[in-house]
């Protein structure tokens, strides 16, 4: 297996899937002869050419509003959002126009598109560069929402998203860019809606996702020194959500910490704990405790920054409160 | 046509200019037009006219229920615009539909099925007044968002670009549309990459109880064309014939050479904004609407006809039967249909 950064794994994932497919075509702000805002698509416009690597002036909703009238006819758009804080003036047409269109029109027209880019908390971008909108996008019927938080989930979830036939929004982390992983060589593929389990553990089960996956994977290797295994469920896709192998987590450890980056009202974490609560309340020996940003606008200044984002300890203090262990 | 500069702003009436400085009386054009053309005109205009009066009746029985805006007043807009079409050419409105997608061709009895929420609909029932579909035909929706279709629209021109299919998109929304950002970016982006597409501004005067000259900077409409360099010129959007002459043309332009074009129709609506909204009020007077009717785009064009000696009032007396029993029939076949099936409720979220 090749180790590959996570921006170099959604570069095949495009390359690949845009060779496999003529319909397959690039869209977004600087993904040309800039090469891409954070080079995601690097190298593109000189293996396909302006026709289907495009760049767009600065109209989030012009250009998605026109990859989803693209997809209504019959190409695979992949739209760039340069980074999700900007798909907020897209939302009119992702949610008007992609999520819906199929339903309106009787099932007569699929919007087979993806809306890609970074979103997340950066490092002191400040209030409106920073932030996780997941939720938003999670919210909708119609919509399905993947969350990488490796190469090789980024590579093999790009590519089934380009290959499904609904629109997908794919919220990579600016902040995993320049990681490394192992990426299987040749066709990879993480079928849409499938979690991992990233580590095993019986004592707790932590949920997390994108750079979420981390920050718990530390924790897990803090707290095995103290004889705690923690296990870290991976959703990676939002939505539709694999239920079952969250529940069978549950079911195996009895206590659940759900991490996110988000906001902790209406957030990721209150929908997954309330299936969790629905469906195994009688395995459950302690409440589910959620980790969430803090519920203000992302501070500029680097202390307060750092208060606002999920880290190693506060998940270490939610894993000991589920087991009860306090002191 | 090109940047029609004789279009002033001071200019505003139904009965201005025709195309841009065109003097050319409907009369005129007429007698250069195959009269069997003519005819297919009137037919499909009174169809329309025909189809939303009915729609208008069985709304006040309830039987159409949501938002439901009506076409009345506007017809010759759509139906000139879309007369110059081919099969394989695609359609995208606003919420105000029903006509458009008559004039396509849809199925009569399955518009009003999807009106009157039937599973026979053009959209199964799950989309209504406001969101007519028929994939077939290449129309593509029936938006409830103001200015919503219009980007859609371009990604349609942008698709047949794509797949070198020689379609043209008609984009059509109303003149408060022009005010939105995504019209703007939807223009921008059509002239930068050169898409084969025709937006049509129905300028009914109206968004809402809003008149254009309180909504718009700019009462020139088709003058927004100007800010990003594309083909623009108005239209009286009264005369079907003069709709039909200019759509042409702007339809070969965007068809040979990739060239958009922004048209603003003048025309009127007759009827209130929505089937819940008077047809005058506060915002205008009874003597305003009536003034307007004199400009009836089916009387004057019947009048034209029968100058002529293309039709006779017998003639006409029999399109008009011919008309309302399509309209009868597209009622009883709505009203033989069921009600969708409880089962459907979660269908076309998502496809596999
Ligand atoms: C973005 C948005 N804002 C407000 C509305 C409510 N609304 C529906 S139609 C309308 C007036 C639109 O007028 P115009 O574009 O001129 O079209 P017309 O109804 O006259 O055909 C308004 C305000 C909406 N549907 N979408």
């Amino acid at each position: 297996m090749a180790m590959i950064t996570y921006r170099e794994a959604l570069n095949q994932a495009m390359r690949e899937e845009m060779h496999r497919d003529a319909r397959v075509f690039l869209m977004g702000e600087e993904v040309g002869f800039y090469q891409g805002a954070y080079k995601v698509s690097k190298g593109l416009l000189d293996e396909f050419g302006p026709l289907r690597v495009l760049d767009t002036p600065i109209t989030e909703l012009g250009f998605t509003g026109l990859g989803v009238g693209a997809a209504m006819a019959g190409l695979r758009p992949i739209v760039e959002m340069m980074t999700f804080n900007f798909s907020i003036l897209a939302l009119d047409q992702i949610v008007n126009s992609a999520a819906k269109m199929l339903y309106m029109s009787g099932g007569q027209l699929p919007v087979p598109m993806v809306i890609r880019g970074p979103g997340g908390a950066g490092h002191q971008l400040a209030a409106q560069h920073s932030q996780a909108l997941e939720s938003w996008f999670c919210h909708v019927p119609g919509l399905k929402v993947v969350m990488p938080s490796t190469p090789a989930d980024a590579k093999g979830l790009l590519k089934s998203a380009v290959r499904d036939n609904n629109t997908v929004v794919c919220i990579e982390s600016e902040v995993l860019y320049g990681t490394r992983g192992e990426v299987p060589e040749g066709e990879h593929l993480v079928p849409l809606g499938l979690a991992e389990v990233k580590r095993s553990g019986r004592d707790a089960t932590v949920i997390a996702h994108s750079k979420m996956v981390h920050v718990a994977l530390d924790a897990a290797t803090a707290l095995a020194k103290e004889g705690i295994e923690i296990e870290v469920v991976d959703p990676r896709t939002l939505r539709p959500l694999d239920t079952e192998t969250i529940f069978n987590s549950v079911r195996k450890t009895n206590r659940v910490v759900i991490v996110e980056e988000g906001w902790p009202y209406c957030g990721v974490g209150a929908q997954i704990s309330d299936t969790i609560q629905l469906h195994t309340f009688d395995y459950l020996d302690a409440p589910i405790l959620r980790v969430t940003g803090l519920d203000v606008p992302m501070p500029y200044a680097k202390n307060l920054e750092h208060m606002c984002l999920p880290d190693q300890a506060r998940v270490i203090d939610a894993v000991h409160r589920v087991l009860y262990r306090t002191n | 046509m090109e940047h029609s500069d004789t279009a002033t702003s001071a200019a505003h009436s139904t009965e201005a200019q025709g195309n841009g400085a065109s003097t050319l009386t409907q009369v005129d054009r007429a007698r250069r037009t195959d009269p069997a053309v003519l005819k297919d005109l009137l037919e499909k205009m009174l169809l329309v006219r025909r189809f939303e009066e009915k729609s208008a009746e069985l709304y006040t029985l309830g039987k159409i229920g949501g938002f439901c805006h009506l076409y009345i007043g506007q017809e010759a807009v759509g139906v000139g615009a879309i007369s110059t079409l081919s099969p394989d050419d695609y359609i995208l409105c606003s919420y105000r539909e029903h006509g458009h997608a008559l004039v396509r061709g849809l199925d009569p009895g399955e518009i009003m099925a999807e009106l009157c929420g039937k599973k026979s609909g053009v959209s199964k029932g799950k989309g209504g007044s406001m969101h007519l579909f028929d994939k077939t035909k290449g129309f593509m929706g029936g938006h409830g968002i103001v200015g919503g279709q219009i980007p859609l629209a371009t990604g349609f021109a942008f698709a047949s670009k794509y797949l070198k299919q020689h379609a043209v998109t008609l984009c059509f929304f109303g003149e408060a549309a022009v005010n939105i950002g995504s019209f703007h970016e939807s223009l921008n982006l059509a002239a930068l990459w050169k898409l084969p597409v025709v937006y049509i501004c129905e300028n009914n005067r109206f968004g809402m109880g809003t008149p254009v000259e309180r909504a718009s900077s700019l009462y020139d409409l088709s003058g927004k064309a100007c800010a990003y360099n594309m083909a623009r010129a108005y239209v009286d959007g009264m005369d079907v014939l003069a709709m039909r002459e200019l759509v042409m043309e702007a339809v070969e332009r965007a068809r040979g050479d990739n060239a958009p074009m922004l048209i603003e129709a003048r025309t009127y609506r007759f009827m209130g904004h929505s089937m819940s909204d008077p047809v005058h009020g506060h915002y205008r007077t009874k003597a305003e609407v009536e003034e307007q009717k004199r400009h009836d785009p089916i009387k004057m064009f019947t009048s034209t006809l029968e100058t002529l000696g293309v039709i006779n009032h017998d003639d006409v007396a029999e399109l008009d039967k011919k008309v309302r029993e399509i309209v009868e029939d597209a009622v009883a076949f709505s009203e033989r249909s069921e009600e969708p099936d409880p089962m459907e409720i979660d269908t076309d979220v998502y496809t596999s």
